[in-house]
């Protein structure tokens, strides 16, 4: 149930950034330092979550099969691979490097 | 069907299609994640932003607490208010549209309208790409819950495979130049140094940090990281027009 709660906060908070670009005054937003902490704090989340997605569980570092879907991934991408191809083969490898015994 | 002779129309659609197909992978690893199917539609109707949709369930996945995920989700939408304030700047959007527009206020859609240089053209890009994506990426989403509730065991499937690759997809299109490698490669650093001491979900929270006082303390271009996920322009001409460049302040 709480899950719910914080779900619905978090869509109530972006759809409070989305407004926040229309009412307030464009001179208060125009600060270029906003644009780069807005950006480059994009940048960091993403990083992150790529690197906690591949080798944390919980509070513990490992490397598994993850890691096969991180260099898939990546391959995928330098080809101009479409998302959802990206995606597949960040699946499929994991699955296979799991079912080779690779937890 | 004389919108469909407009350019900006027609990018709209397709990249519509583009984006609305991936929401089939938000919605099957929404559902692995452990969140239910109507809390992984309430993400896509309600949030409806695919980096911070996956941002939430991304933190839930890796056993981060609700705090957590809401805070993750959160930072990352804080662009979105930048571009609500070039496309209000572009649009000029009154009334009820406003509310409307804001909700449809994401990458692809301001990627579609800024692109644009004629003004009616600005309008037909966002409402087209807005609209669109907002109607696709909830009809795949539902699908991509529904197959992936029926998946069983998902680390069999190597969903947690495509998690990775989703984000790695995310964060991709961002990574134009030397200096987006630096932050993405010391927040990567500061992730992985800061799991073994903190609860999960926390250490990208760390990283949000550590990127906004880079960001603060840099002087690189003002729209670094604000690439779109799908970018409209891929195919057209290389390295497109980017929403910062168009100038909102000019118009204002």
């Amino acid at each position: 149930m709480s899950l719910w709660i914080w779900l619905l906060i978090a869509c109530a908070l972006a759809y409070a950034w989305k407004l926040v670009g229309y009412f307030v005054p464009a001179r208060l937003l125009e600060d270029p330092r906003m644009s780069r902490v807005a950006g480059t704090m994009t940048i960091g989340l993403l990083a992150s979550l790529t690197v906690v997605n591949t080798f944390a569980t919980g509070q513990s570092l490992a490397a598994d099969a993850r890691v096969g879907a991180l260099v898939a991934a990546a391959i995928a991408l330098a080809l101009r691979a479409p998302f959802l191809v990206v995606v597949l083969a960040g699946a499929g490898t994991a699955a296979l490097l799991r079912s080779l015994g690779w937890s | 069907m004389t919108l469909l002779a407009s350019p900006a129309v027609r990018m709209g659609i397709s990249i519509s299609i583009a984006t609305g197909l991936y929401g089939v992978s938000f919605g099957a690893l929404s559902v692995t994640s452990g969140l239910d199917f109507w809390q992984t539609m309430a993400l896509s109707l309600l949030l409806f932003s695919g980096g911070s949709q996956f941002a939430f369930i991304g933190v839930v996945a890796g056993g981060g607490s609700g705090i957590a995920a809401m805070s993750a989700a959160t930072l990352l939408g804080m662009r979105n208010g930048i571009y609500g304030m070039q496309l209000n700047a572009l649009l000029h959007p009154t009334g009820w549209r406003k509310y409307v527009a804001a909700q449809l206020t994401i990458d692809e859609s301001t990627a579609t309208s800024s692109g644009q240089t004629d003004p009616a053209e600005q309008r037909r890009g966002f409402w087209a790409a807005g609209i669109g994506i907002y109607l696709l990426w909830n009809l795949f989403t539902a699908i991509g819950a529904l197959a992936g509730s029926g998946l069983g065991d998902p680390k069999q499937w190597g969903l947690d495979g495509a998690a990775v690759a989703a984000f790695l997809g995310l964060l991709w299109p961002r990574l134009k130049g030397r200096e987006p490698v630096a932050i993405a490669a010391v927040c990567a650093v500061a992730t992985v140094v800061a799991v073994p001491f903190v609860p999960a979900g926390v250490p990208i929270l760390v990283a949000a940090v550590v990127a906004a006082v880079i960001g603060w303390f840099s002087h690189g271009r003002s729209d670094e990281g604000l690439e779109p996920d799908v970018d409209p322009f891929r195919e057209r001409h290389h390295g497109a027009q980017r929403a910062g460049e168009t100038g909102p302040g000019a118009t204002e």
